[in-house]
Order: C-alpha cells, then structure tokens, then sequence
C-alpha cells in the first residue's frame, strides 16, 4: 500500500508534507497503548492491596474509578502532555496533529479520545478502522470530529553536509566549456539523484553502492564525453563526486 | 536552477538551527512568552527556513528536505494558529460561567434531548399500558421485573446495614456507568445525530417504562422517592450529554450555514468538551447520592424528605444553569 501524504501550502506558497499514519501501525500502537493500561491497572491493583484489608468495599470502588479514570484519560493526558503522542504512538513513531497544520488544542484531543467510544462500536474498533480505511486521511470518527490526523515520524537526524565536501583536486574543471555543458544537460532531478546517492553512501551494501555509482556515472558521461586523459584512473564514485562538484558549485572557491 | 548547495547548507544552518532552538523553547514551557524582538526574529526564521525548503526541494537529499518540513511544519502551526489559547484555566470561572453559558447557548439541542427522551419515555408508559407481559422485554434490570409493590415491602422491611456493605462500591459502578452511557450519547453524535436520539428515546422508554409500573401499583410516593435524589441531577446529565451530541450533529449536518465541514466542527469542538465536563461533574455527584441516599428507603430516611430534597436539587441545577454567569441587566 502507498503512503499516503498529507500536504500543507502555507500563505507564503511553501508546501510542505507529512506521511499518514494508515490503520495498520496505528492498531499496533493501540495494542501497546491498551498493554500500558493494562499493566497500570494491575499495578493499581497491588497498591490497593493495602487499602483491601483495612476497607474492602472502599477498595473495590477505588479500583472502578480508577480503572476508568485511567482508560479514559490515559490518552487525553499523553497525547497533551507529549504534544500528541502516547506511549504507544512514540513507540512507533506516531503523532496526532491538527489536520489543517496548526497547534494541537486540548479540545481536540479530548474529542478524538472521547468518540472512541463510537469508534470501537460494535467491537473491536469496526466503525473506527471503516472510517479509517475510507477515509482519504486515514481519519476514524474521532480523527474527523476532532479535525485531527495522525502522521509518521521520520528519523529527522541533522543533514551531514560533510559528506558533500568538495574534492581535494577535480580534473574536470580541467575544461571549463566542458564543465559548463555538463551543468547544462543535467536536470535538476537527475543532480539530486546523484547528490543522494553521495549522501546515502553508508546506507547502501558495497555491491549495491559499486552498481549505483557505476550506472550514474554511466548516465554523466553520456550527457558530456570529458577527454579521457581526464578522467583516467577516477573511480566511477569519484567520478560522481566530481560531477556534483562541477554541477553544485558553479564557481570554484578561492 | 542548480544552487550551489554546499556553500547554501553552510550558510543557512545556523537560522535553522537557531529556529529548532526557539521551537523547542515553545513547545516545551507551558506559558511560553516572548519578547516583541523574539517573535519578530521567530517569524524571520521561519520565512528563511520556508524560502530554502522551496530552493533545495528539488535537490536536496530526503533527509535534509525531511529536516526542513519538519521544522517549517512545527513554525506553522505556531505562527498561523488563530484560536485563543485558553489564559490559565479557572475552575470557578469555568464551572459558574463557562458550562453554564455553553449550556444556554445550546439550548434548543437540549430541548430536543429533552421531546426525545419525553417521547420514549410516552412510548415505553403505553406499552406498558396495553400489554404489561412486556416488561422484562423493555426493562434490562431484573430487580425490575417483579410486582412494583412487593419490592417495596421488601425494601422498606429490610435494615440499613445490608446496604453497607458494598456502599462504595456500587456508588462507583454507578458514576462509572452512567458517564459510559453519556460519553456514549455524546460519541453517538457522528452518527448525524440518529444514535444519540435512539439512545436518548431508549432511556426515556425504560424510564417511562419504570415509573408507568410503579404508579400503576400504586407506589408513586416511593418511585419518586427512590428516584428523585439523584434523578433530579443524573437525568438531566444525561440529556446534557444528549445536548453535546446533538451540538456535534449539527455542526456535522451545517443546516443553515456556509461554513466548511472543518470550520464547524472546529467551532463546536470547545462546546462539546464543555458540555460533557459538566456532566462527567454531575454524575459524579449523581452517583454519590444514588448510593449514599437512594438506596435507603423508609422508614430509615422518609420519603418526603427524599422527594424534598430531590426537587430541590432540581431547582438548584435549574437555577444554577439557568441563570449562572449571566451579565446582570
């Protein structure tokens, strides 16, 4: 199934997007998030031990209320506390947010946990889970009267501009007109491949990586024939490298 | 347009940087407040961020685009967001102005709670009426099945310590119960409105249903002093619950109005939560009474001073949402 994408044009035309969270992996973070009440509940039940034998009656009331409190609530007080997430949601990378983009209220989240009580109707989520399958946005009936969505999270580690270090010597800027030609024929798409390919270098096995430089590099010499005293002895990686560099940084640094 | 994306990333990481700082500071203190310098800089940062997350879309590599959505998503939900944000919650303010408020606003949907559950409660009474072999089919309780009149003889016959036992225990089952079936006339809602009515009619009918069988034994003196003290408060609740769901009924149906599907259920959303915190609160207190009061019937406690305190419960809750939190004219 393909992910579907939740897009936002802000007043100043940048768009920019989220990936929804579909029924699957949100029913596994409701499994963990049912766990986590479970095992509260039965902690619950070994303080209440105590109060057991000292008042029986006030125990067994004690455990209804706080049952409920903390099957209600539980969700209510993690997603505000965690700006839309519980546990089971963190676990999997999940967040609930507004489904216009703006700040989550305390409202909203409310609503949505509190309509569970349609969405589980007439058992095991049935109402929830159709509505979240039909729906473009992967709402339930809370999602759509709480006007909330839930998207992934990506990993969001910090860009390692490092990788993109230009080269110690590249021979290609040997010709100029050449160099000039390449960054004419590329298309941008085709230079963000190429600088991805760079980026991603220690994400792919070394098979992988030798066939994926050679085909791009393959894919740049046949937009420009650089004189082969040139580009003797380069690697089919630096080879890349340097086209990067020729297409990216137009001027050489001083 | 090919950018030379080096010397870009190195020139404007410390804005992004500098705007996931600022982002972190909101989203982690709970009042956050910045100074008129502050948040002219924050909406800087997030125009420059938003600028080069449209110059390296096409180029960057998906984890630095990943990095940009992420940070100008956080800035525009902080930036764009118009609604209020509620100033320190009051409690006071809250329960003697705002669920009140909130209450009349919405009245005509309480008032339509109200026909509904009056009509179920007609309903249930006629059946009764002609074909009383009916009763174990509408009543869902079994205490309820018997002769009205045999029941009384037996409650009134029995000590005040049976009921000690599991005092506390009931009065929670109760509150917990009773706020299940609210919050589920509240959820109902999103059916257009079609299941909280039903339910709604449903619980007029075994109300009407109950009381029928008690004044046709004669025993109306009782009725209404088993149910009053805490009916006076569970009762109308429940048809606040009702009210809630009906409110989110309307603002999924829109009549009379142009607004978006998303706008009028963004505008209701407050008032739903409102309403059903005022009832989540009455049950609470419903649910102490019915266990703590209800249940003792005379010649322990006698039955004027129950139906007494009752309609004055009543007239306290009426008085208290009818007329709390109003400007003085």
């Amino acid at each position: 199934m393909n992910a579907r994408i939740f897009r936002i044009r802000t007043p100043e035309g940048v768009v920019f997007s989220q990936v929804l969270a579909g029924p699957i992996v949100r029913s596994a973070a409701w499994l963990v998030d049912v766990t986590v009440v479970l095992i509260l509940t039965v902690m619950l039940s070994w303080c209440l031990l105590l109060i057991q034998f000292v008042n029986a009656d006030l125990a067994a009331a004690l455990q209804i209320v706080l049952y409920f409190a903390i099957s209600i609530s539980y969700g209510m007080a993690t997603e505000w506390a965690w700006k839309g997430q519980t546990l089971g949601k963190k676990l999997l990378r999940l967040r609930v947010m507004d489904a216009e983009g703006l700040k989550l209220h305390f409202h909203q989240i409310v609503i949505r946990n509190l309509l569970r009580f349609a969405d589980v109707l007439p058992l095991a989520y049935a109402v929830g889970g159709l509505a979240c399958t039909i729906s473009p946005r992967y709402q339930r009936l809370g999602d759509l009267a709480a006007n909330t969505i839930v998207v992934r999270l990506p990993q969001i580690a910090e860009p390692e501009f490092e990788k993109l270090a230009p080269p110690a010597f590249n021979s290609l800027r040997q010709h100029p007109h050449l160099a000039a030609r390449l960054r004419q024929r590329v298309e941008t798409t085709e230079a963000a491949l190429a600088v991805n390919a760079l980026l991603r270098r220690d994400d792919f096995d070394s098979s992988a990586r030798v066939t994926l430089y050679q085909e791009l590099a393959d894919f740049f010499r046949e937009k420009v024939a650089f004189p082969p005293e040139v580009t003797e002895g380069l690697s089919d990686e630096q080879y890349v490298r340097n086209v990067v560099d020729v297409l990216y940084r137009p001027r050489t640094e001083e | 347009m090919i950018i030379d994306l080096p010397r870009f990333l190195a020139a404007e990481r410390p804005y992004w940087q500098e705007l996931k700082t600022l982002l972190d500071r909101l989203e982690t203190e709970t009042q956050p407040k910045l100074s008129v310098a502050e948040v002219e800089r924050f909406h800087f940062l997030y125009e420059r961020t938003a600028a080069a997350l449209a110059r390296i879309a096409a180029h960057a590599d998906p984890n630095t685009h990943r990095f940009l959505e992420s940070l100008v998503a956080r800035a525009y939900g902080e930036i764009h967001e118009t609604r209020g944000t509620a100033s320190r919650f009051s409690l006071r303010q809250w329960a003697f102005r705002t669920f009140p408020e909130t209450f009349r606003h919405h009245f005509r949907a309480f008032l339509a709670a109200l026909v509904v559950t009056f009509v179920g409660a007609a309903f249930g009474s006629t059946i009764l009426m002609f074909d009383p072999e009916m009763k174990p089919l509408i009543l869902p309780f079994s205490h309820l099945h018997g002769d009205p009149a045999e029941r009384v003889k037996k409650e009134e016959s029995q000590k005040p310590e049976h009921l000690e036992e599991g005092k506390s225990r009931f009065s929670a089952y109760l509150m917990t119960h009773n706020t299940r079936v609210a919050i589920l006339a509240l959820a109902l809602g999103m059916t257009f409105g079609t299941g909280t009515l039903i339910l709604l009619f449903y619980n007029g009918v075994i109300l009407g249903a109950v009381a029928y069988d008690y004044v046709r034994a004669g025993q109306t003196e009782f009725l209404l002093a088993w149910l009053l003290p805490h009916g006076s408060i569970e009762i109308p609740a429940i048809l606040i619950a009702g009210q809630a769901g009906l409110v989110l009924a309307g603002a999924l149906i829109g009549r009379a109005t142009r607004e978006p599907l998303r706008q009028r259920l963004r505008q209701a959303g407050p008032d739903v939560v409102t309403l059903i915190a005022g009832v989540a609160l009455l049950l609470v207190w419903a649910g102490l009474v019915e266990a703590f009061l209800s249940q003792y019937h005379a010649p322990v406690i006698p039955y004027p001073a129950k139906i007494l305190f009752g309609l004055v419960e009543l007239a306290l809750l009426a008085l208290y949402l009818g007329k709390s939190g109003r400007s003085p004219a």
